[in-house]
């Protein structure tokens, strides 16, 4: 029975391995801000490359419209 | 009509069609062509017309150019990478976040972005080599997303988040699941042959546990109970210090004798509850503040002129500090006066309404004097500097002692004042127990004494409150009324006198009540005043041709605005003239009365027709709001205008409710404090910083707000303005939750009566108080939740009445 004692010491080790992780990220200011990683981890990894070729191709016609009512 | 592809408004005065997407502006279209450039598309695609229209800030931002200033901004600096942090009020969706940390696409120099969404900030770190912060500060605007740098910037003190409570939360959650698997076995009292060897060690490993929970999490009771004994109050930290260390000492001496398991468990547990209770109490609107003065209103640096070496007149961008009596400034169209000075060139077009509330403009002319804190309108002007920003008018309110104070620690929460008679009559117990059992059975006394004081750690009591109050916090955050702390709940309950403020809190911002008086004006002169107005950029102008009807848009031959007069057209040898009484040259004396209101006369053909008469328009339900509240309480109105609109108000409020006026900043907070004099418990309702100090005198200050993004001065809670007719409401919820409290109290009392026959009796187990202890928080947690989820509800069912 005497495992009982190794048994609990790896245990608590994890425990505590848990516990100083936490303390460490509250630290750092993981959970400052709860809301916009929740937003960041939606965007694209990276940004869709459109073709250059083809882009300076398309005119862009500019026109000014007064609005009458 | 079509909607602007960019920021989404309404396509009113023109229409630009690019890229074949319409756009409201040219701002929007450069935007658009900015981001499409650099393939930044995509920030249109992740939300429908995300965008902000850019604003005009030629100049604005030079002094970025002074050393000194940026380096106040800067958080970090090596030499080359700088870190800055800005607010950015115009955030507002999942596309500005992308766009704010895909900045690294429009400025190379640019090696991170990160946005803090809840509090509208962005963290920026960039080569200061490659590109200097101005720069940075006018991409930012020119993409929309325009920095609020204010003269609170300037003295930056390191950000010192406190996260000292989730630490305590954590070790004593920690230590308690830990302490409780540990003492387990022990609870059934079986004497195995391996648990009996094991016993000690599982104690002492329960006591190692514990220390950190007694000396670290329970750190705050002890100080907060050794500081209320030291001012003579027995406040609620006291019993629970006291059950705290009894607990530890008690189980100590336990186990080192051998006389039983001790109550590590309970201590633990005891602690866990008490800081999640104290956790749950603070709910923090991050985009709010509640501690805000003149300085995050004013700008960080001003223009000086100054004569050099040569003779000449030169700029130069000065610390708003740095600035003395007898300099002479130069003002902006749109900048803020921080000084009170004289007027030396230029038409001042001053707007005050972020210190009155008075949405107006005032004109004042060369020689006039101009107080601190009104922004200029209508172009540049230059000033003589009489006071300096920390002696202005205006400022000097913020030297008086009020704003030294804290108005938490003056007050006896409900809790503190039932824990002085739990206190006085837990003592009783314990020693008459002690006394009594020293007589019979000396060898329990001490058992029975410690045990009194252990289970009658009011450790439910200490829990009712904060639950309660955190609940009706979230509650009133759900009806647009965001209090500072959950504290003002009690202090809303116990209030009899309301003060209101009147321009800016019982009026709306927007004068749009426009009534017509004089000769009626034929069709073509409606048209010619149509098309006068719609070139001027006067406010009074704006909100007068937002009402007329336009139709045939012409160009007019001949146009003069006078700024601070009035405008002069011509149009097909019609002549018109719109501005001040005098400026249309009037000599009709019967209608002097009229001068004296807002109105933009009109003459045409040199023959006055008549004049628009803007009345302040007040809020709806005003009347109701004065009704309902004047039924137990005293109400009255402070206002910092003349009696202009006495009669007005006089009609429209129930009787008995008093009017002061011509209330200056100083005079609000004098009254304020005299009303406290006379034991009354005063409601603040303001909106400006001429109400700051009366504010921050009464016992709850709430401030009325159209937009919570804006500023409001320093408060004990921001009311949206469309929940302005809810007032009486609001105040009585708060009673009702400090209702729910005291039945909380009743509550936890039966179960201190059941712990102390318990304990008196000398039959208190660990197991029991194990039981007892957690039973008992987690009741009260469930009847403080569903009470306060059902008056709650209530709430918003009597509202939805109304509406």
């Amino acid at each position: 029975m005497t495992i009982i004692y190794m048994l609990l010491s790896i245990s608590l080790l994890v425990a505590i391995i848990f516990f100083v992780l936490f303390v460490f990220s509250v630290n750092k200011g993981q959970y400052d801000d709860t809301y916009t990683p929740s937003v960041r981890m939606l965007f694209e990894d990276e940004l869709v490359k459109e073709d250059v070729q083809a882009k300076s191709e398309t005119i862009k016609e500019t026109s000014v419209n007064e609005n009458k009512k | 009509m079509v909607n602007c592809f960019h920021c989404g408004d309404a396509c009113l005065d023109v229409e630009i069609t690019h890229d074949e997407k319409s756009f409201c502006c040219h701002g929007c279209k450069t935007v658009y062509d900015i981001l499409h450039d650099n393939d930044l598309s995509y920030y249109y695609d992740l939300e429908k017309t995300p965008g902000t229209s850019p604003q005009e800030i030629a100049g604005k931002y030079d002094f970025l150019d002074n050393q000194t200033i940026v380096e106040k901004l800067l958080e970090f600096n090596d030499g080359n990478m700088q870190i800055v942090s800005f607010v950015i009020p115009s955030i507002h969706c999942s596309s500005c976040i992308w766009i704010l940390e895909n900045l690294n696409k429009l400025s190379a120099s640019v090696k991170s972005s990160q946005v803090n969404f809840p509090e509208k900030t962005i963290r920026i770190s960039f080569s200061s080599e490659e590109n200097s912060l101005k720069n940075l500060v006018i991409l930012l605007s020119r993409i929309g997303y325009e920095p609020y740098i204010s003269l609170d910037d300037s003295n930056k003190k390191e950000k010192n988040i406190d996260r000292s409570l989730i630490y305590k939360l954590t070790i004593a959650g920690f230590a308690f699941g830990n302490i409780m698997f540990l003492s387990l076995p022990e609870y059934f009292e079986t004497s195995e042959f391996w648990l009996d060897q094991f016993k000690p060690f599982f104690r002492w490993l329960m006591f190692a546990f514990s220390l950190p929970v007694v000396f670290y999490s329970a750190s705050g009771y002890f100080t907060s109970a050794y500081k209320g004994l030291r001012s003579k109050i027995l406040n609620i930290d006291v019993p629970i210090a006291l059950g705290v260390a009894v607990l530890f000492i008690r189980s100590t001496l336990d186990i080192m004798m051998d006389w039983g398991t001790g109550f590590f468990d309970s201590l633990s547990g005891l602690l866990f509850f008490l800081l999640l209770g104290k956790f749950f109490q603070q709910k923090t609107y991050s985009y709010l503040s509640f501690e805000r003065d003149y300085k995050s209103y004013f700008p960080i640096a001003v223009t000086r002129l100054f004569k050099n070496e040569a003779g000449k007149t030169v700029e130069e961008q000065a610390e708003v500090y740095t600035v003395e009596k007898g300099d002479r400034l130069l003002i902006r169209n749109n900048e803020i006066l921080p000084v009170d000075a004289i007027l030396i060139k230029g038409n001042a077009l001053i707007d005050y309404s972020f210190v009155t509330g008075e949405a107006e403009p005032i004109t004042k002319q060369s020689g006039d004097k101009l107080f601190a804190g009104g922004r200029q309108q209508a172009g540049i002007v230059e000033v003589e500097v009489l006071k300096p920003v920390s002696q202005s008018y205006l400022t000097q309110l913020w030297s008086n002692d009020v704003f030294s104070k804290d108005k938490s620690s003056i007050f006896e929460s409900l809790t503190d004042s039932i824990s002085k008679r739990f206190t006085l009559t837990l003592l009783t117990i314990a020693f008459v127990a002690t006394i009594f059992w020293l007589v019979v059975d000396p060898s329990k006394a001490f058992n029975v004494f410690t045990a009194v004081l252990i289970v009658a750690c009011p450790c439910a009591i200490a829990l009712a409150a904060p639950f309660t109050l955190g609940n009706v916090l979230r509650i009133f955050g759900t009806e647009n009324l965001y209090l500072k702390e959950a504290s003002v709940i009690e202090q809303m309950a116990k209030l009899d006198t309301v003060v209101f403020d009147k321009t800016g809190t019982l009026t709306t911002n927007q004068k749009n009540l426009i009534t017509y008086e004089g000769v009626a004006l034929t069709l073509e002169e409606k048209q010619l005043l149509t098309n006068t107005l719609r070139a001027s950029s006067h406010p009074l102008s704006r909100s007068l041709y937002s009402i007329l009807d336009k139709n045939d848009i012409q160009t007019l031959d001949e146009f003069e605005e006078e700024v601070g007069k009035g405008i002069s057209a011509s149009f097909n040898d019609n002549s018109i003239k719109v501005g001040s009484y005098e400026f249309v040259g009037s000599y009709d004396e019967t209608l002097t009365e009229i001068k004296n209101k807002t109105a933009v006369h009109i003459s045409t053909n040199k023959a006055y027709k008549g004049c628009y008469i803007f009345n302040s328009e007040y809020r709806s339900g005003v009347a109701e709001v004065f009704e309902n509240l004047g039924k137990d309480k005293e109400v009255i109105v402070l206002s910092g205008d003349n009696e202009g609109e006495r009669e007005r108000l006089e009609s429209m409020l129930p009787k008995g409710v008093k009017l002061h006026f011509n209330q200056k900043p100083d005079d609000k907070l004098n009254f304020i404090k005299s009303l406290q004099k006379q034991g009354k418990r005063v409601l603040m309702i303001g909106d400006g910083l001429n109400d700051a100090g009366a504010l921050k005198q009464s016992d709850v200050g709430f401030v009325i707000s159209e937009n919570t993004n804006v500023f409001s001065p320093a408060c004990d809670g921001i009311l949206e303005a469309s929940n302005f007719n809810k007032i009486a409401d609001y105040l009585n919820f708060s009673k009702r939750g400090v209702q729910i409290i005291k039945w909380a109290f009743i509550l936890s009392l039966f179960y201190n009566l059941i712990g102390i026959s318990f304990a008196v009796t000398g039959n208190l187990l660990p197991v029991v108080a194990a039981i007892l202890m957690p039973l008992s928080s987690i009741s009260i947690v469930i009847f403080t939740t569903i009470a306060t989820q059902y008056i709650g509800k209530k709430l918003r069912m009597n509202i939805n009445k109304k509406n």
